[in-house]
């Protein structure tokens, strides 16, 4: 019960934070200060406190673009199991249902922007509608080659499974996957080299150029559902990669909010040494991700 | 008198009689000169019909029984019987609820006032086809089967020609009937050599034939040609398309909905002949499936006539109860009970979500092309602020069908994709769990197509004069449209309700299998995915009474759409659907291509200039017409034979006969 209620009290409440450590971390190379760590916060209480304005051409749809994309990204980060701790919510097959949500989500997103009528929207949706659903595969052999490792179909023994002892007896397919899902990763949450979330110009985006229409407390709603996506990703990605665990409650959660913030850090180390991509490499190294991917499970079945 | 109405309410009574009136619905129409007056009766008789045959059917799916009546008939092909088993049983509740509802859409949809001309023919066919797809079910007889079978793929043609003053309409006539006929000539084979195989026309007991015989893999290929024609498996599909784009709407739902699962049950009838299949079969289905589903949903996203977007997409799901099928049928190759029933679960539960999704958009296309005048997406757009009605139902039936929770298109591929992980842990066709990646490929896709599908139809700005002036559906189109949405939401949330009425029918198919004892196990597994569905909608009621709270206290203004800077965006300037698609398709230039013409720019002020596009087929273009096309010249030489004279033609008759006479001699 503790448990749950901390890991609740985490997906509420820590996502900015890894935006704001992204964004020290990326000043530190840039030799600026930058801003606060806090700062994503105040972002989202100014949003919630500013008056909103409505496209008029548009409908309820674009309404509930905001509300699913939160809603969904809410229940996909009770399905996820925090460091060593099991998920509140973990059930045979809830994988399937974890890749789906994002799914539900990013339908309405995309619904939401092209119900603008804005060219440019319907450019972001374009490129993100191809863009996941060519990582969409990546995710699958991802789920496959944990599922094979440790004998289970839901993610919270999927994921706790991975210890030190597996990583010795299966660490070139386990690498093989943190490749391609550090890619699916990035991709997925729309961050340099993939999509540049502080671009100026709004041919060149993405995932920013879809809610360009949204304002006030909407727009604080897509921001935190963004942070909090990138959250739940990023834990799913730190289990592969940071598979640490002491068998202290306490100290396991301690340890995955290190592990969590560690991968911000690494996010911004990336986003600093990296250019963006031309939009036209993107699809092709998706397709490397998955094979990538495939191959780890090929690995792990013979 | 009580057993006598006892016998009268026999459930399998009552859903042949069902059936029965839905095919003489259309008749009293033909007879009253008024129009209309016949619209009203036959939907008033196939209402009916409807509310007395599901719950026939259900009662027939659930007590788990056969029931068998013997059609006095002076034939030479032996006894004829009709049976009703479970597996019957399940595929008559689509046929009578999407029947019903269509025919009520076709009320405000075509009504006799404004078609008096075509009328009488469409609601006389429509009634023919309901009614042969039922009794189709309960045929166990060869020939009666073939007899039936035709009477179906020809009340089809009558209704797909219905607007035949128009070329493509004819077109897609032609292509239709030439494709099901070369599916009724395989299945004439099949049958041929099943009687010779069983020694008589009645088709054999379960189980009771080999699958190791010679003529065995001959017989289930001209099954697999022959039933596969009619449902649209890959190599067979061709036809598709033009022929659900061009049918009247409700038409194109009861075609989709139901008729292609006709050539599914035959499918999965004649499996249930043999004992001990091999792999190979197996494999075989399942491979074609899912190329199927994943060629048929990159069709799809290329389209750009709504219409047949939503035919390509039939393509898509038809291969996903194909794969479903297959895997199936691996497991009863291996000996593995879970994988027969997840793989069986998936496929019949996706066969009763297609069903549901499937003809709500196929209905509610109906209204946009009302409405808009066109089939065209590009033309169209905010058509969602005039039928603002209209919009709701159909995106419950777009998110159904891209298989995103919490709706009905989600829970039978998630029992597919539990039946692929379930491998994992086994020893034996550990690769089957490659098509878990597969199937999400498709998923993906799917929510390209029908992203583009919806808003450039509903969302956005209208794109031409056509599109400006809509008007919202009447009641008669609206409540067979919720209907509809109320089923995929019902499936959705209560799944291990679903479940349970499958169940039956797998155990029909695989009496080795209990069900029972499975089934408790995956109804415990999707209780848990209906509360996480709950859980999403209570979610999603939360963040946005969170937001009106947030909304009510602040400042709301409305301006027009943000352009960037540039003021005078028009209508035309959106994304369209081939816009939005062109990105996508691009990464399958091999399978798919939108051709676009772009405009040709020159000088410092080009002058007027058209861009245009055109979704192709490279399989169709390179392979498939010019193999028709050489084909139609081998045969020329026989356009010689026939040429128009009555006499001749009576001379080939009388010849045949005295061949056949000398030969059978």
């Amino acid at each position: 019960m503790t448990n749950s209620l901390i890991h609740i009290f985490l997906a509420l409440t820590m996502p900015p934070l890894l935006l704001g450590v992204i964004g020290k971390t990326k000043a530190a190379f840039a030799g600026r200060v930058g801003a606060p760590f806090l700062q994503p916060y105040y972002d989202l209480s100014r949003l919630l406190q500013k008056g909103t304005v409505f496209s008029t051409t548009t409908s309820w749809v674009f309404r509930a673009g905001p509300i699913v994309a939160l809603a969904t990204t809410a229940v996909a980060a009770l399905l996820i199991p925090f460091g060593a701790h099991p998920s509140p919510i973990s059930f045979d097959g809830d994988m399937i249902l974890y890749a789906y949500l994002f799914a539900l989500g990013r339908f309405f997103t995309m619904a939401a922007a092209l119900d603008t009528g804005s060219s440019f929207e319907g450019m972001g949706s374009a490129r993100e509608a191809t863009y996941s659903c060519l990582a969409e595969p990546t995710l699958f052999f991802a789920l496959i080659t944990l599922s094979r490792l440790s004998g289970s179909l839901s993610l919270s023994p999927m994921l706790v499974n991975i210890s030190l002892g597996v990583w010795l007896d299966t660490g070139a397919a386990l690498l093989l996957l943190i490749g391609g899902m550090f890619i699916v990763l990035l991709v997925e949450n729309c961050r340099i080299p993939f999509d540049d979330p502080n671009t100026h110009l709004e041919l060149t985006m993405i995932h920013e150029v879809m809610v360009l229409d949204h304002s006030g407390p909407a727009f604080g709603i897509i921001q935190y559902a963004a942070a909090l996506k990138l959250f739940v990703l990023g834990a799913f990605f730190v289990h592969l990669a940071l598979p640490y665990a002491t068998g202290n409650p306490l100290l396991d959660w301690g340890l995955f909010v290190i592990s969590m913030l560690e991968l911000a850090v690494v996010i911004g180390i990336v986003e600093s040494v990296m250019a963006r991509l031309r939009l036209i490499r993107i699809p092709q190294l998706l397709v490397a991700a998955t094979i990538l991917a495939a191959f780890s499970t090929l690995l792990v079945i013979r | 008198m009580y057993s006598a109405l006892q016998s009268a309410l026999d459930p399998a009574l009552v859903a042949l009689f069902s059936a029965l009136v839905l095919g003489c619905a259309g008749i009293p129409g033909l007879f009253l000169r008024k129009p209309g007056t016949g619209q009203i009766i036959s939907v008033t008789a196939t209402l009916l019909a409807a509310l007395a045959g599901v719950p026939a059917a259900l009662q027939l799916l659930f007590s788990n029984t056969t029931t068998t009546y013997l059609l006095q008939w002076n034939l030479p092909f032996g006894p004829c019987e009709l049976v009703i088993d479970p597996l019957s049983a399940f595929f008559l509740i689509p046929v009578f609820l999407v029947s019903a509802a269509g025919s009520l859409f076709a009320v405000g949809y075509w009504p006799a006032v404004e078609h008096p001309a075509t009328e009488r023919g469409l609601t006389f066919f429509y009634g023919l086809l309901a009614s042969s797809m039922a009794i189709l079910l309960t045929a166990r007889n060869g020939v009666f089967f073939i007899m039936v079978w035709e009477i179906m793929a020809l009340s089809a043609y009558f209704l797909l020609v219905t607007e035949h003053e128009r070329e493509e309409v004819r077109r897609a006539g032609i292509v239709y009937l030439i494709a099901t006929h070369i599916g009724t000539a395989a299945l004439f084979v099949y049958f041929s050599l099943l009687a010779a195989q069983s020694g008589s026309f009645q088709l054999p007991a379960a189980g009771s034939l080999s699958a190791l015989s010679p003529f065995a893999a001959i017989m289930v290929l001209a099954a697999f040609t022959g039933f596969g024609a009619k449902a649209g498996i890959m190599p067979f599909h061709t036809w598709l398309p033009s022929a659900h784009a061009n049918a009247p709407s409700h038409v194109s739902a009861l075609m989709s909905g139901v008729m292609l699962k006709m050539g599914l049950y035959g499918i999965f009838r004649t499996l249930t002949f043999f004992h001990d299949p091999p792999l190979l079969w197996g494999a075989v289905l399942t491979a074609c499936g899912i190329t199927s589903a994943l060629l048929g949903i990159v069709f799809a996203v290329a389209q750009r006539d709504m219409k047949r977007l939503l035919a390509c997409s039939s393509i898509e799901n038809i291969g996903i109860i194909t794969t479903g099928l297959g895997v199936a049928l691996l497991g009863v190759s291996s000996h593995n009970n879970t994988l027969v029933y997840l793989g069986m679960a998936g496929a019949l539960l996706h066969i009763l979500n297609h069903s549901f999704f499937k003809p709500l958009l196929f209905l509610g296309s109906g209204v946009i092309i009302h409405a808009s005048g066109t089939r065209e997406m590009n033309l169209m757009g905010g058509l969602g602020k005039a039928m603002p009605r209209v919009a709701a139902l159909f995106l419950v039936g777009t998110v159904a069908i891209c298989g995103i929770p919490p709706l009905n298109g989600f829970i039978s591929e998630f029992l597919l994709y539990l039946g692929f992980f379930k491998q994992l842990k086994g020893h034996s066709l550990t690769a089957l769990v490659f098509l878990a990646p597969l199937l999400a490929l498709v998923g993906g896709l799917a929510v390209v197509a029908f992203t583009k599908l919806y808003s450039s139809v509903f969302l956005g700005t209208p794109r031409s004069s056509a599109a400006a002036h809509p008007h919202e559906a009447g009641m008669t189109m609206l409540v067979p449209m919720a209907f509809f949405a109320l089923l995929c939401l019902l499936i959705g949330i209560a799944p291990q309700q679903a479940l349970r009425l499958v169940s039956p029918a797998i155990t029909a198919w695989y009496p080795l299998l209990l069900s029972t004892s499975v089934a408790a196990e995956y109804e415990t597994v999707l209780g848990r995915l209906s509360l996480a569905a709950l859980l999403l909608l209570s979610a999603a009621v939360v963040v946005a009474l969170l937001w009106r709270w947030r909304l009510g206290k602040m400042a709301v203004s409305s301006a027009s759409t943000w352009g960037c800077g540039y003021q005078r965006g028009t209508a035309r300037m959106q994304y369209n659907g081939t816009s939005f698609s062109e990105l996508a398709v691009s990464v399958f230039d091999g399978i798919m291509r939108q051709r676009i013409e772009r405009p040709g720019l020159t000088g410092l002020f080009p002058g007027g200039s058209r861009c245009s596009d055109r979704p192709t087929e490279t399989l169709l273009e390179r392979i498939i017409t010019p193999l028709f096309a050489g084909t139609g010249m081998l045969f020329g030489f026989l356009h010689r034979l026939q040429h128009g004279l009555m006499h001749f033609y009576m001379l080939y008759i009388f010849a045949t006969l005295f061949i056949l006479m000398l030969w059978a001699n």
